[in-house]
């Protein structure tokens, strides 16, 4: 598949295949299997991790995952590591006698395994215990984890729904801070939101089209195999020289349609979900934001607090009064609360300018990569085309003009 | 529509593209027009092997040049060249894509080889709001449109070598409806249809110019016809100034008016009028004034539907029945052809326009991109999206092109499809000729046994019965008119038949050059036209396939860095 993170467990942006006594951590999604009966079923992928790591038990482990299994995965890794461009998902689908087709599966199933490489290849995601419960426990403590997080997700997944909805203006309402008068004075991080709330729309239309673009091919297969069927039903009209140059048509129309299909395919798998996965990574960095945006907010918040009760403390202290003891204790913990809440912005901040950069340069491989797939198509497609036609050419003009 | 949406996106991507890249760009949007003026046809040559004329565009190393050649094979009347160079350029009119007049000037070009100087060029144009110059009848009426009908020619039988007369299309529905009679046997081309509409559409511009270009094209397919290109009728439609010199058709109603005055006569009386005329004969009973005809023959149809008795003369010729049912098989097959090519060439015509919209979407990235960057990594994938943007834009135009040929190639499938309704109409008059010759076979011999029966009765009487005599001597004199009609029906039915179907013999009075019949000329020109529809068609796919190859090719060298870095 054509995006695999290229960041090595050091961190650095060493190839992944170093050599064995290097830490190594691989996973793979496979083995899509339909399970259970009627509105219940669902699909259970095989998860294999290959590791050396110590914390991990032993070298090779497999379980057997389903999709919300992943979307825990993301939740709890979202809510731990904010700041983190949390690798997306794919969606889970929105048409019910879409879910089992095999297309569909074999991209979810894609789209899931270049998640968790995600993860596993990022310095700080692939050290959380969250993904060695994914990739290590049995299905039973996997479910009862499940189970127990929905509870206190319960509003989490909404406020993440809607954000991968995009409800755009709610969003960039908290983001660009105009429900509430706070908001960081940082003129890059402006830019930054700006630049993010256009790209989604960009690429968003750049993938539609993409889309179309795979449909299109799909009907152009279509209408070629039924012209060619056609004709070469014309054929038994004309004389056999003629006749025959017709049904030759027919047939290299039909093979040209089977083609087109291929190449539908190809550019679905291969140009086309490359970009659904730009447009979700980009939705992702507006999540993050809106937990920058709450950090900030918080840390805001605190800061007035903090400073009333200093002045009602100074007040008390005044006075005399002895409530001052008391009094001291709260301001205390409320500072400690305030530098807690300033370190976990800062955190936020400080990962958010790494991410960025590693997003651009990741981005530019990725789509570079969906580009060549796209170009290397649609020339090989063309020039089967081409192909196919020119071997008609000595036939027609064997036919002569003149009737025979 | 894909058109100006183009022309706006060229606009904007000049914006922001390298000035050596809008060179690329800007690709000549019409070389068409170059190629085409330099084109003419030689009826003989094999459009293969001509040599592909010079394309300012195609710096590539194409097999074949589909614009030129595709219009040095099919278009040779085409283009927005001037029409001098060109002799006669059809017109172009924004909506049709299949040309006006292209299959019928195909056909002159390329059909009359032996004298391939031999032309009659006619071209409609300049369409004119005219007021009705009689007090109208209807109200708020009284404006109809008249179109310019422009003709060339050096056929000695015009006697003249260009003409320009004004004609509604009143005036074509005449011409057609008297071709029809004149021509009863023939594959006489069906005219345009008439369309009933308000009169406030028949003013929009769009329905004027849909039936400029069908009027157009069914003229070229008259010209194109060996034996109708030299009849007078339309000699007289092309040539006479002013009012049409034919006699407009009735319509049916007056004529069924005038029929049932004739009726009553026919029935209780005037014996004269029973009969049915020798110089009627060779019309069909329908239609005509002659409404006893109508009700005898229809008669006998029904008799030879459902009586026991074999009629008197029976469709035998088992070929021509062999041929009929194979020209049903075709039509059947055409008719598939023509919808699959439709949608065909729709689904040619969405892909190019999806493949636009694509590029068009990059193009807005890269502006966007390289507007906000602040990395590197930014501008490098600026500098990639805009490559796979133009190269889109580039194949969208490649695949707009495609299709524009395409349509004019398969075309023929719908021509030939028209065709069909000419073919239909000559079946039909056959068959409505030999009905009459069986009417009036049935008819003999009732009138052979009232005579007798009359004889054997009036020998029994001595000295005669003078009123009997007299009766015996008028039938004999039916008896008489009605073999020469007889002898007429059945001379027109083997004229008919003559030209629908068999070669060879000229029984005096052929009209035809070459003295073959209708259905063989019909066989030979689509033999020729569908080889000539296919290898335009495969051509052009090659040549465009060809050109969209290498656009994307050179993509694919230029971003094939990113799947090493991968693998």
């Amino acid at each position: 598949m054509a995006m695999i993170a290229t960041r090595s467990l050091s961190g650095s942006s060493q190839s992944p295949r170093s050599p064995s006594a290097q830490p190594s951590l691989s996973v793979s999604v496979t083995d899509p299997v339909k399970l259970g009966n009627g509105v219940q079923a669902y699909i259970s992928y095989r998860v294999i991790t290959k590791t050396n790591l110590p914390e991990y038990q032993g070298s090779e482990k497999i379980v057997i995952r389903r999709y919300s299994d992943f979307v825990w995965l993301r939740d709890r890794l979202f809510e731990k590591y904010k700041g983190i461009f949390i690798p997306p998902l794919p969606e889970k689908s929105a048409v019910e006698k879409f879910r089992f087709s095999a297309e569909f599966i074999e991209m979810r199933r894609q789209g899931l395994d270049v998640f968790v490489n995600r993860i596993a290849l990022h310095p700080e995601l692939q050290k959380s215990d969250d993904l060695r419960i994914f990739l290590q426990a049995d299905e039973e403590t996997m479910e009862r984890a499940r189970s127990q997080d929905i509870g206190i997700f319960k509003k989490k997944p909404a406020d993440l729904m809607q954000i991968f909805k995009d409800v755009q203006s709610k969003v960039s309402d908290v983001v660009l801070g105009k429900e509430k008068p706070v908001e960081e004075s940082n003129p890059a991080y402006e830019k930054l939101k700006h630049y993010i709330f256009e790209l989604e729309n960009h690429l968003g239309e750049a993938q539609k089209h993409a889309f179309r673009l795979v449909k299109r091919h799909r009907e152009l297969g279509q209408s070629l195999a039924d012209f060619g069927k056609a004709v070469k039903l014309l054929s038994a009209s004309e004389q056999k020289t003629l006749g025959k140059a017709f049904s030759d048509l027919g047939t290299k129309a039909e093979m040209l349609s089977a083609k087109l299909q291929k190449e539908a395919h190809n550019l679905l798998m291969n140009f086309e979900e490359p970009l659904k996965d730009y447009v979700r990574a980009v939705q992702s960095i507006k999540a993050t934001m809106v937990e920058r945006a709450n950090a900030f907010r918080q840390q805001c918040e605190l800061a007035e607090t903090i400073k009333l009760k200093e002045i009602n403390l100074d007040k008390l202290m005044l006075m005399r009064s002895e409530k001052v003891g008391e009094a001291e204790i709260e301001y205390k913990e409320l500072k400690v609360e305030g530098e807690e809440a300033t370190r976990r912005f800062e955190t936020i901040v400080h990962r958010m300018n790494e991410e960025i950069i590693h997003f651009q340069e990741q981005k530019t491989l990725d789509l570079g990569l969906a580009f060549h797939e796209f170009a290397k198509g649609q020339a090989q497609l063309a020039n089967e085309v081409a192909d196919a036609w020119r071997s008609l050419l000595p036939k027609l003009e064997a036919c002569s003009s003149t009737h025979t | 529509m894909m058109g100006s949406h183009n022309r706006q996106s060229f606009e904007e991507a000049h914006l922001y593209a390298s000035p050596e890249e809008m060179e690329s760009l800007v690709l000549d949007d019409h070389p068409l027009s170059t190629a085409a003026a330099i084109v003419s046809v030689a009826a003989e040559d094999d459009p293969l092997m001509s040599p592909p004329l010079r394309n300012p565009n195609s710096s590539d190393n194409s097999y074949l040049d589909p614009p030129s050649y595709a219009d040095v094979v099919f278009s040779p009347f085409d283009g927005d060249a001037d029409a001098e160079s060109n002799g006669f350029g059809s017109p172009r009119s924004p909506k049709s894509e299949g040309l006006a007049g292209n299959f019928g000037n195909l056909g002159v070009s390329s059909r009359f080889g032996e004298s391939s100087s031999d032309f009659l060029r006619i071209r409609v144009s300049d369409p004119q709001k005219e007021q009705e110059q009689s007090n109208s009848l209807v109200p708020g009426g009284g404006t109809y449109v008249t179109y310019l009908i422009t003709t060339r020619t050096n056929l000695g039988e015009f006697g003249g070598a260009e003409f320009n007369v004004r004609r509604r299309f009143r005036d074509v529905v005449t011409l057609g409806d008297r071709l029809a009679e004149a021509y009863r046997g023939f594959f006489v081309p069906p005219r345009p249809d008439k369309n009933v509409v308000e009169s406030q559409v028949m003013q929009k511009q769009e329905f004027v110019e849909q039936r400029r270009v069908a009027l157009e094209k069914y003229l070229c397919r008259l010209a194109a016809h060996p034996v109708i290109r030299k009849s007078e009728e339309l000699k007289a439609f092309l040539k006479v100034q002013g009012k049409m010199p034919l006699p407009a058709s009735t319509d049916v109603a007056s004529r069924m008016l005038d029929g049932a005055v004739k009726l009553p006569k026919q029935l209780f009386g005037d014996s004269a009028s029973v009969v049915v005329a020798p110089h009627e004969v060779v019309q069909p009973a329908k239609g005509g004034r002659d409404l006893l005809r109508i009700f005898k023959e229809l008669k006998q149809s029904v008799a030879n539907d459902w009586g026991g008795s074999r009629p008197p003369v029976v469709e035998e010729d088992k070929e021509f029945l062999e041929k009929k049912e194979r020209l049903h098989d075709l039509e059947q097959q055409l008719s598939n052809a023509s919808q699959q090519a439709e949608s065909l060439v729709k689904a040619q015509q969405d892909i190019g326009e999806t493949m636009g919209e694509l590029g068009l979407a990059f193009i807005k990235l890269t502006k966007f991109e390289t507007e906000e960057a602040i990395y590197n990594s930014q501008r490098t994938r600026a500098a990639d999206m805009k490559r796979v943007a133009t190269a889109a834009v580039k194949a969208s135009r490649f695949y707009r092109e495609l299709n524009a040929q395409t349509v004019k190639h398969l075309d023929t499938l719908h021509e030939y499809l028209g065709l069909m309704l000419a073919v239909h109409g000559a079946f039909s008059d056959r068959s409505s000729a030999l009905l009459t010759v069986q009417t009036l076979l049935s008819d003999l011999s009732s009138l052979h046994s009232r005579a007798e029966k009359l004889e054997v009765a009036s020998s029994k009487i001595f000295g005669g019965d003078k009123s009997r005599i007299r009766k015996l001597e008028e039938l004999k004199e039916t008896i008489k008119v009605t073999e020469d009609a007889k002898m007429c029906a059945i001379r027109e039915y083997e004229r008919i038949k003559m030209y629908n179907l068999s070669s060879g013999c000229d029984s005096g009075g052929s009209l035809q050059e070459n003295n073959k019949s209708e259905l063989e000329r019909l066989e030979r020109e689509r033999h020729d036209d569908f080889l000539n529809m296919l290898k335009g068609f495969v051509t052009n796919q090659v040549g465009y396939a060809e050109k969209i190859a290498n656009v994307w090719t050179k993509v694919a060298e230029e971003t094939s860095e990113y799947a090493q870095e991968s693998s």
